[in-house]
């Protein structure tokens, strides 16, 4: 197959979606699936006539991936095949019993939209952001192959496949300026030039998709939303780096993703788009799922390693990397569910458009997930440079109820959170470094005037202390340490003494610790008694302060 | 020579569904974890039998079963209640008062994250994130998430459960 085949194929598929001149498109990812929205399908289609009269548009209704601003779910889009949801009449909470009248009023070509559910699609969360990864959410049905190839989906497998060699593939990668969205921002395209150039025959390329950052839900939102576009990432990084077989390691946490990953698979194997012979071409790629239960080490990409093999989620120290010595002891491929739905489109575009977006030391766009105290909640994904006062004022809507901003946590357990008088920095993998935090996988977490920040410590600190693995010390008994010192401060019970062996603690369990889960779980702490070091010292003005 | 695969443990349908979950990955070592799900999808929990079943399956020792059962969050060891209950713990959820969920679940019902009432009916437990911030305080009751909901609205939601 090359590329005028499978654009035929796509021409097909288009056809196959009959004459429906409107989509009404309802939003099935978790969030929205939660709040109602198969009830509302069912009730659309139920509005919906067989056949249109004279005049009227012939309405179709379609399950699709997450639309952004889950807050306000169910979401309902009516649009034109191919439209965008900024060229699209968006409702939000719509309920089944809103179905009639919004059915009515996409059939019918001069009414308006029902103006009570109307959900502005002119306003910055949507007007702000540019979609590469999220390209296809809330428009192609995740659970449809046929959907996918429609708008242009395996174009760039079968273009990688058939026209250009793994170098080229690497090269242009490399061109891109990709780097991991997982959060530790390693230049994608030099980690895949190293699994390349291992001699070993067999190699392995895993995806992570053990998204365990409490807040972040980017990760789940693109696997509900466009399977294929990863496995076609997938595929593309096993072709250039010489894999044969993948494995995506995903939380169980995550049924309906799990699900609609397991539907994705068996149809592009069905198809012939992985497997033996793909596309009719000499590459073979087998993908498998493997389920994760539940521990957040195993996100560290040494445990997850153990995880795939079935054994505890141990992290080992690093070198060797997994690209000399992964799975198995074999040289392993180990990128994020964002960053592998990344490459197609670097794949058709090229790299030099990707690097044309974004910083200088920062391509590319990124998914963020917007949670707490803000009005829009919900998915974003905008270019990388964006100051965070206008992703959380501008996208995000402000603080709801009239409250003031007080810090916006990102990074999760491993970040820290950036008060108000940095706002105006330009988010990227390095200026964050520089406020004590980082972009970890993109959850950020907004904390309105009511929030203690020395809770706020307490709960990352009491994460890290229940997901440490137990394998080193710095890790199992610093976290129980810290844990308990943060806990006597928080009840007022602290001296000054307390807060310096805190911070004590914090250095050694950062410079010893085996894996990223140690070395990292002290940064919460830290920056908060950077930034709000007063709310501490507040604490240790308690009863027994005074014998210090 | 090919190696004595261990006779199910009763005739009960359901070690057929974890013995072929086994099969399909060539009784590898890397599937115990596999395994162990079919066997927690199947029965709602591990017991000793089900664990010496897999060890002896998939020729490990009972020690390495017994440590991975145990490292994972998601395995439980015990038989859990007829409803369960999972109370997102994540930042989110956190900051939308995860925590005065808890306190109000274990006032009503008297369980504790992690434990199951004494009439089996609810199991309660906790999670770090179910990545349904949206819906913050998110719970996942009996598979499906219910968000947005305040203490005492979840609360008599899931006395309503308990009771149909």
């Amino acid at each position: 197959m090359n590329i005028d085949d499978l654009e035929d194929l796509a021409a097909t598929y288009r056809a196959e979606q009959g004459d429906a001149d409107r989509e009404v498109r309802v939003c099935v990812a978790t969030a929205c699936y939660s709040s109602g929205a198969p009830g509302v399908i069912d009730a659309l289609n139920a509005a919906a006539p067989e056949s249109p009269s004279e005049g009227e548009h012939r309405c179709k209704v379609k399950g699709v991936g997450c639309m952004g601003l889950c807050s306000v779910g169910p979401m309902v889009a009516v649009a034109e095949p191919g439209a965008d949801l900024r060229e699209s009449t968006l409702y939000r909470n719509v309920v089944q019993d809103d179905a009639t009248e919004i059915m009515d009023n996409a059939r019918k070509p001069n009414a308006g939209p029902v103006e009570r559910l109307l959900c502005p699609s002119d306003m910055p969360f949507f007007t702000r952001q540019r979609w590469i990864v999220r390209q296809n959410s809330g428009i192609v049905d995740p659970d449809s192959f046929k959907g996918y190839v429609a708008v242009g989906g395996y174009a760039a497998m079968v273009r990688a496949l058939t026209e250009m060699t793994p170098a080229e593939v690497v090269a242009e990668v490399t061109t891109s300026g990709l780097r991991g969205r997982g959060g530790g921002g390693y230049p994608t395209g030099l980690k895949w030039s190293t699994v390349a150039k291992m001699p070993d025959a067999q190699k392995y390329v895993i995806c992570n998709a053990d998204e365990g950052d409490p807040g972040a839900f980017m990760d789940r939102a693109v696997l509900e939303s466009d399977p294929h576009r990863l496995l076609e990432g997938m595929a593309i990084a096993a072709y250039a780096v010489g894999a044969n077989k993948g494995y995506i390691y995903i939380r169980a946490e995550y049924p309906l993703a799990v699900e609609r990953l397991k539907t994705a698979i068996r149809k592009a194997k069905r198809q012939g788009f992985l497997g033996h012979h793909i596309c009719e071409t000499q590459f073979n790629f087998d993908i498998e799922i493997r389920l994760g239960a539940g521990a957040f080490v195993c996100g560290e990409e040494t445990a997850l390693m153990a995880s795939v093999e079935g054994g505890r989620g141990h992290p080992r120290p690093r070198p060797p990397y997994p690209a000399e010595y992964g799975l198995w002891g074999h040289p392993t491929l180990i990128n994020n569910v964002e960053t592998l739905s990344n490459i197609a489109p670097i794949v058709t575009n090229g790299g030099d458009w990707f690097a044309g977006i974004g910083t200088e030391k920062s391509k590319g766009t990124k998914v963020f997930a917007l949670a707490g105290n803000i009005v829009n909640g919900g998915l974003i994904e905008v270019d990388m440079g964006i100051t965070l006062r206008e992703i959380l004022f501008e996208i995000g809507g402000g603080i709801p109820d009239g409250k003031a901003f007080k810090a916006v946590q990102t990074g999760g357990p491993s970040g820290g959170c950036v008060p108000a008088e940095h706002l105006d920095i330009a988010v990227d993998y390095d200026s964050l470094k520089t406020l004590g935090t980082m972009m970890g996988s993109g959850g950020m977490i907004v904390m309105d005037e009511t929030s203690s920040m020395v809770d706020v410590a307490r709960f990352f600190m009491e994460f890290c202390m229940d997901e440490s693995c137990g394998k080193c010390v710095p890790c199992r008994t610093g976290t129980q340490q810290m844990h308990a010192l943060l806990d006597k401060i928080a009840k007022s019970n602290a001296t000054h003494a307390d807060l310096a062996l805190l911070e004590e603690l914090c250095e050694v369990v950062q410079a010893t610790s085996l894996c990223g889960l140690g070395q990292t779980a002290p940064n919460p702490v830290m920056s908060t008694l950077r930034y709000f070091r007063d709310e501490y010292e507040e604490k240790l003005a308690g009863p027994s302060a005074a014998t210090d | 020579m090919q190696r004595q695969r261990p006779d199910l443990p009763s005739a009960d349908k359901r070690w057929k569904l974890v013995n072929a979950t086994m099969r399909r990955n060539g009784y590898a070592e890397h599937a115990l974890i596999e395994a162990l799900h079919s066997v927690q999808d199947a029965f709602g929990f591990l017991d000793t039998d089900a664990m010496t079943f897999v060890a002896d399956s998939l020729d490990l020792p009972r020690s390495k079963v017994y440590g991975v059962a145990t490292f994972y969050h998601l395995f439980m060891l015990k038989p859990q209640g007829r409803h369960t209950c999972v109370v997102c713990t994540g930042t989110a959820c956190y900051i939308k008062g995860a925590g005065a969920l808890v306190e109000g679940i274990e006032q009503r019902f008297g369980v504790n994250p992690g434990e199951t009432t004494e009439d089996k009916s609810l199991s309660v437990m906790t999670a770090r994130c179910v990545g349904a911030c949206g819906l913050a305080p998110a719970v996942v009751l009996d598979g499906n998430v219910v968000g947005k909901l305040g203490t005492d609205a979840f609360c008599d939601r899931l006395q309503q459960e308990i009771a149909e």
